[in-house]
């Protein structure tokens, strides 16, 4: 057993490297996936059909109403019953956040995408272009500054939530921490050493969220 | 001679009220029609209904004798044969003039890339505003934006121009800019579908007035006639609002003037 | 697939109290998180000296970290210095820590959105400053952050959920303790997803309902 804190830490952390290597994947792949979802949903929201929006809203509040952690479970224990596949919980993880997050990101689109004066959807058709053309030449890219705040601050949700992982069963950064305390009982030390962890990651993104909303504020 | 476009029998909705009640209009190559009426009286709808910005509920359109209401319609086709302004011009504000006016030739109608830049440039250069190639729209005046909007839409090569009150978002002193190249594409034989409130200008540049008021067309006649003795009670009732220092007092005309 | 719905409704009364336990900690986590936030608000309208710099440092410490975190920092570290708290102690304690923070936030943004103009016009008739807060910025900017505080409060609600980690007996303690001794997998979590729906479905119907009425009222538009 080491002596010292900072002798503790530094024997520790190759394995609180490798559970933080798969915290930030799990949220890595989650921002991910979030981001496609949710510029797709985004997208189909804004088409104008009443059926779609009508799925988009069932899927919005389901993700609403129950709670991710909820989610989660419900995906590692229903899957294997419902479909009878198993997957491994660290894609459990992975797929929860993105569909989450892409519900969250997905009403930031829209809500940017609306925000847009309709007169730049009608110039737009009136010069013949098709719809995909016309929101990829010209209203996601004037979406994307409203766009941008938000959604980082959804970034930074994901990489908080992805931490609930770890009552699932992933071995990542905190259950790392946790097997580290059942060797040395150092729990102060490693629960801050988390603590720290999450915020060093988090807060910067925070700070660039405002820093970013500051610059791009428009009317 | 057949109609370039023929609205006949033309019905639309909003929901419970009818705005377009039964419109019979023909409009042929190279004539310039100006639509003049209240507000609300559908004039816009109208436009909007010959690019496919709203749909109609009955009738018949056709343009060249190609039947435009049919649920197979590829109105992206017919968008490149109609050609819209708008009063807010709407310009891209992401991107430099330039970019706006080639977007159309290059992604849709996929030209080659120098053909449709030298165009492009020449057109800039007949409405004076070729130094602004590359600027982006919001460094530009509203009358600025607006030749580049009417630009931009002639840069995809429109049978069919229609303008939407393109002047009423001016202020005053660029109103003139921007119906100087109304007036010039009049003088080069392209046919136009005008909106507005600009009876001056109604008067010297169209070849046919039509006058329409809650959704139907009461009067269509040459501007002279229409301007000195219009037909209809309605139509008199419209150009007296438009008149107002001819019709005050010699004196108190004295004083404003 | 077939459900043992007798068996769900013989459990009925231990979500029934499951149920309880999660309003329980939940109201008590909103309205401490509200004390708090309160107070933090106060102190950063008025710019305490030092005190204010503790608030900020403290926000951005507590909304940039997971709850889960905090709560095993609460339940397990705390205990290794000699101060012991139950389950149901820790996780009132953390979703106060969290929930106050992003009150604070809210409450925050809500002050500093009534319009400049309602300030200047206060003054203009020669209302004092502690005037103008009583009677133009506070009624304005609660109106104002009711949407978000009401959106905090479910939040803090759905949050709940997290604290089973620490064996409180909340709806999802309740519904993964019901597995593991009984294995009616299925079931349990059917119940589970029946009661979430039941409870925070309407609670944002509710939301969206107030944020549309609040809107045409503030602005206009």
């Amino acid at each position: 057993m080491a002596s010292s804190a900072p002798e503790l830490l530094l024997i520790s952390l190759p394995q609180l490297a490798a559970g933080a290597g798969q915290t930030l994947a799990i949220s890595a792949l989650g921002i991910v996936f979030a981001t496609l979802g949710g510029v797709l949903y985004g997208v189909l929201a804004t088409v104008g059909n009443r059926l779609l929006n009508l799925l988009l809203q069932v899927y919005l509040e389901l993700f609403r109403a129950i709670p991710v952690l909820v989610w989660l479970y419900l995906v590692f224990f229903g899957l294997p019953i419902f479909f009878s596949i198993s997957i491994p919980s660290f894609w459990c993880a992975v797929l929860v956040l993105g569909l989450w997050g892409a519900s969250e990101v997905g009403e930031v689109v829209r809500g940017a995408l609306q925000s847009l004066p309709r007169g730049q959807r009608e110039a737009g058709l009136s010069i013949g272009l098709a719809s995909w053309q016309l929101y990829g030449y010209v209203l996601l890219p004037q979406a994307l500054k409203r766009m941008t705040p938000p959604t980082i601050n959804i970034y930074t949700r994901i990489i908080k939530t992805s931490s609930l992982a770890v009552l699932i069963g992933v071995v990542e950064v905190i259950k790392a921490g946790q097997q580290i305390i059942e060797r040395t009982y150092e729990s102060v030390l490693i629960y801050g050493a988390l603590f720290l962890f999450f915020f060093f990651v988090c807060y910067p993104l925070s700070a660039a969220s405002r820093a970013l909303e500051r610059r791009w504020a428009h009317a | 001679m057949n109609a370039l476009i023929e609205f006949q029998g033309f019905n639309k909705y909003f929901a419970e009220q009818q705005v377009l009640k039964d419109v019979d209009l023909q409009v042929h190559a190279g004539e310039v029609v100006v639509i003049l009426g209240p507000s609300g009286c559908g004039k816009s709808t109208l436009l909007r209904c010959l690019n496919g910005l709203e749909q109609a509920h009955s009738g018949h359109l056709r343009l060249e004798g190609q039947e435009l209401l049919e649920p197979g319609t590829d109105w992206r086709q017919v968008r490149q044969r109609v050609g819209m302004v708008f009063q807010s011009y709407h310009l891209f504000g992401h991107m430099s003039v330039i970019d706006n006016l080639l977007l159309g030739p290059l992604k849709v109608q996929k030209r080659q890339r120098g053909e449709a830049q030298a165009q492009a440039e020449a057109l800039l250069a007949r409405v004076g505003l070729l130094d602004k190639r590359d600027a982006f729209p919001r460094q530009l005046s509203g009358g600025q934006q607006q030749r580049i909007a009417i630009v931009r839409s002639l840069c995809m090569n429109p049978q069919v121009m229609l303008f939407d009150e393109v002047t009423a978002a001016l202020d005053p002193e660029m109103v003139k800019e921007v119906l100087q190249v109304i007036q010039g594409l009049a003088r080069d034989g392209m046919t136009l579908l005008i909106v507005t409130h600009e009876m001056a200008f109604a008067r010297a540049v169209a070849d046919r007035i039509v006058f329409m008021e809650a959704g139907r067309i009461l009067e269509q006649s040459d501007p002279e006639s229409f301007f000195t003795q219009p037909r209809t009670a309605r139509a008199q009732q419209f150009l007296e609002k438009f008149s107002f220092v001819e019709s005050l007092p010699k004196t108190l005309e004295k004083e404003l003037s | 697939m077939t459900f043992d719905t007798a068996f769900m409704l013989s459990t009925l009364p231990a979500f029934f109290q499951a149920v309880g336990v999660t309003l329980q900690v939940g109201l008590i986590a909103i309205a401490t998180s509200l004390l708090v936030a309160v107070i933090n608000a106060t102190i950063l309208v008025f710019r305490t000296p030092y005190l204010w710099r503790l608030v900020k440092g403290y926000v951005e410490l507590a909304r940039n970290t997971p709850l889960l975190i905090q709560l095993f920092f609460i339940y397990f570290a705390l205990p290794t210095l000699g101060v012991k708290v139950s389950g149901f102690g820790a996780a009132i304690i953390t979703m106060t820590f969290m929930g106050g923070a992003y009150l604070t936030e809210v409450l925050r943004a809500g002050v500093e959105a009534v319009p400049r103009a309602q300030l200047e016009s206060g003054r203009s008739i020669g209302l004092s400053e502690g005037q103008l807060l009583r009677h133009v910025i506070l009624p304005q900017a609660g109106i104002l952050s009711l949407p978000a505080l009401f959106a905090n409060f479910i939040f803090l609600l759905k949050e709940t959920t997290v604290v089973s980690a620490v064996a409180v007996p909340e709806i999802l303690y309740t519904t993964k303790n019901y597995i593991a001794l009984y294995y009616k997998t299925y079931e349990m979590l059917a119940v589970l997803t029946l009661l979430c729906v039941l409870l925070f479905l309407p609670l944002s119907l509710l939301l969206r309902y107030v944020e549309r009425r609040l809107q045409h009222g503030q602005f206009g538009s």
